[in-house]
């Protein structure tokens, strides 16, 4: 046990809990018996944003295998692709002994470097949401360690309340120990990627609703210039792809993959380096770069879907300030709310270097999953700008009056009452999360903020 | 809990009726404040700027907890209090503070013994009530208010000035202490203040006012200093100050 500080990918909001690196399930039960009023949370790679994975004067279980000597915890079935996984195995590793077989993970988020047990913690989604869900709904079995220190299998058919309250539950119902996993099969370790330029907002709108074809592509995702003013407005780069069959690469080895890192971002940053100006200049080259028409590419899995991971530890890029990532969905209906947005950030002069638009599909059986059918966007912005909490409580509340919500796994800022509001289903999780976890064992930072564990629940004296 | 955009959820004022203690407040008070604790020792006293909170701020609960501040042993026991009402200190503000300047202590020593309660040991035993709750809850942020008037003590207000002396290097000391546990302190050093404490007072060289004492306060929360002063070119005046020799210090017209 060692104190540590603590924070999200995004850098901000730093405390110092306990932490304890396991992936044993008898020191895990050893340090929930000696925890604290405080409690306890697990932790993965902390690729969560915000304060989903700290947890302020209590303990933190970091749970991960990299760089296990033993090798990877997980067992693929090749006939059924059903990959039996332990919790602390990333994306990253399971895709370097998949990928050669002929397998690829059912859903990834822009990183590779998340745990399958973050995955479900947050049921992340990807740029095949509106094809294929979140990844909760291809876990088929949880294996979770319960407050009591009793370990329970759990599976949508079983127990689907537990099971789907454990989806999407930020880690509040238990610690997820193995999980079993449906693998996507591919022929080839390339995607077939198309890309289009669009000049302005309507244009992307059009091309990725439903009737655009966006329903022909198992993977869409479009980049937004948030800096672009009057006709341009909105102006994007919209790339969408399949896994490439293996007529389709040229190479021999048609499931090669080599994920290598390419580039460290540097120790120290000076802060401001990501200014509107650098931005600005930026997204011009992006933007230009893109072929003016539709072209077709054939790109690495690395290349297409974490192009970020190339670049090591990126998020200090934006200096010790830190950022936050916003990222909050509105329905199919809702255009103008996005606009508005969008025009609301622009005209108060808020750069964001990455601003990712996607039109997801129908929400799934968990109560506290992000995604629903509708349009997630998704920006990252320098924490330290003035007047910030201000802008994102006008924002926020555009977003609660579409009838939209924000994605807990990403948030940094957003009260209670945001919660309440954008998850009707709140109540309903609560009432399972204390059935589950009767005494309050399981709280982070997030929870702590948002109010996800009940009052009357808190043990002693916190 | 604070956020990702350094808000604080739960704000604490001790000595709900300093008027830099309220304009920092009103600095720091933004979209995400959750709860605000008032501590005074004269709660009608602080009503009015209760009031005015609640208005400008609807979604915030204002709490009003009574203390005297001279009364050192009620310090840890007033923390506890709080705890109980509104949860964790996200920010403390230590504003509490008498001036008593202008009185004879040659003849009337008594005013010195609450001069050094309020500003002295109660306010240490204060924050280190403040700092065992904030490393129990592994953050949190104390905001203490020195004077330059501790930097080099002077004739006029000896005792005054040596009361914040000893706070000053106390609370530096014990931040240094906290290093690791999430706690932290921030000693905000203001020159001359225009407030209700000095009125009546002729002005020093380089006096402020409320308002930027606040503004320097919030910047220095946000940035994670340990020593704001206020104005910011009192620092480099009392290096200066600090060291010129005591023939020349006491023929100076301060």
């Amino acid at each position: 046990m060692a104190l540590q500080r603590l924070s999200g990918w995004g850098r901000t909001a730093w405390t110092v809990a306990d932490l304890v690196h396991t992936n044993d399930v008898s020191e895990m039960k050893q340090v929930i018996n000696q925890s604290g009023a405080r409690g306890v949370i697990a932790r993965g790679l902390g690729r969560s944003y915000g304060a989903a994975s700290q947890n302020a004067g209590g303990s933190v279980l970091e749970i991960t295998a990299e760089g296990d000597p033993h090798g990877i915890d997980a067992l693929l079935d090749s006939t059924t692709g059903v990959l039996d996984v332990a919790s602390s195995v990333s994306l990253d590793s399971i895709l370097r002994m998949s990928v050669p077989r002929g397998w690829f993970v059912p859903v990834t988020p822009g990183t590779r470097f998340v745990t399958v047990g973050g995955a479900i913690a947050s049921d992340v989604h990807g740029k095949n949401h509106h094809f294929d869900g979140s990844f909760g709904q291809h876990v088929s079995s949880i294996t979770l360690l319960l407050a009591s220190g009793e370990v329970v299998e759990l599976t949508p058919r079983l127990n689907p309340e537990w099971f789907w309250a454990t989806v999407g539950g930020m880690g509040l119902t238990g610690i997820i120990l193995r999980a079993r996993v449906s693998m996507l099969p591919i022929e080839s370790s390339r995607v077939r990627v198309e890309t289009e330029r669009l000049t302005n907002f309507d244009a992307v709108c059009e091309a990725m609703s439903s009737d655009g074809a966006d329903n022909d592509y198992r993977y869409s995702v479009c980049w937004i210039d948030l800096l672009a003013t009057g006709p341009s407005m909105g102006r994007g780069v919209l790339t969408r792809g399949e896994h490439a069959s293996a007529a389709d690469v040229k190479d021999d080895d048609v499931l090669a993959y080599d994920p290598r890192l390419k580039v460290p971002a540097p120790s120290w940053v000076p802060n401001g380096l990501l200014n509107k100006w650098s931005i600005k200049a930026f997204n011009e080259v992006w933007y230009r770069k893109a072929p003016g028409s539709r072209h077709v590419s054939i790109e690495s899995i690395p290349q297409f879907f974490h192009p970020l991971d190339g670049v090591h530890q990126w998020n200090r890029l934006y200096g010790n300030q830190g950022f936050i990532q916003y990222q909050f969905i509105v329905p199919l209906d809702r255009i103008d709310v996005l606009r508005a947005v969008i025009e609301t950030f622009s005209s108060a002069g808020v750069a964001s270097f990455l601003a990712v638009l996607k039109r997801m599909g129908p929400q799934n059986l968990s109560p506290m999953s992000f995604p629903t059918e509708g349009w997630t966007l998704t920006l990252d912005i320098a924490a330290g700008i003035k007047g910030l909490p201000e802008l994102l409580s006008r924002v926020d509340n555009m977003v609660l009056d579409a009838g939209g919500r924000h994605y807990l796994a990403k948030d940094s800022h957003v009260s209670p009452t945001a919660v309440r509001r954008g998850y009707p289903r709140l109540d309903e999780w609560m009432h399972t999360r204390d059935a589950m976890d009767p005494n309050g064992l399981w709280r982070s930072d997030l929870a702590r903020r948002l109010g996800l564990v009940s009052a009357q629940h808190t043990r002693g004296n916190e | 809990m604070k956020n990702g955009v350094g808000v604080a959820q739960n704000i604490v004022l001790f000595g709900g009726t300093s008027d830099i203690g309220q304009a920092i407040l009103r600095r720091i008070i933004k979209p995400g404040v959750a709860r605000v604790a008032l501590v005074s020792r004269n709660l009608e006293a602080a009503a009015s700027f209760a009031s005015e909170l609640e208005e400008a701020f609807p979604d915030v609960e204002i709490h009003h907890v009574r203390y005297d501040a001279a009364d050192a042993s009620s310090m840890a026991h007033v923390v506890t209090e709080i705890v109980s009402e509104i949860g964790d200190i996200d920010v403390a503000v230590v504003a509490q503070g008498v001036l008593n300047e202008g009185m004879d202590y040659y003849s009337d020593p008594t005013g010195l013994i609450t001069l050094c309660d309020v500003n002295f040991t109660s306010t240490m035993v204060l924050l280190y009530a403040l700092s065992q709750q904030m490393k129990q809850q592994g953050y949190g942020k104390t905001v203490l208010l020195s004077s330059v008037a501790g930097e080099r003590v002077r004739k006029g207000n000896p005792a005054y000035g040596a009361t914040k002396a000893g706070i000053d290097g106390f609370a530096l000391a014990l931040d240094h202490e906290l290093v690791g546990t999430g706690a932290s302190i921030l000693v905000v050093r203001p020159g001359f203040v225009t407030t209700k404490m000095t009125t009546g007072m002729k002005k020093a060289p380089f006096s402020t006012d409320a308002e930027s004492v606040a503004k320097i306060t919030e910047a220095g929360i946000a940035s994670g200093k340990k020593v704001v002063w206020a104005p910011g070119l009192l620092r480099w005046m009392f290096l200066i100050l600090k060291n010129v020799p005591l023939p020349v210090w006491r023929k100076l017209p301060l």
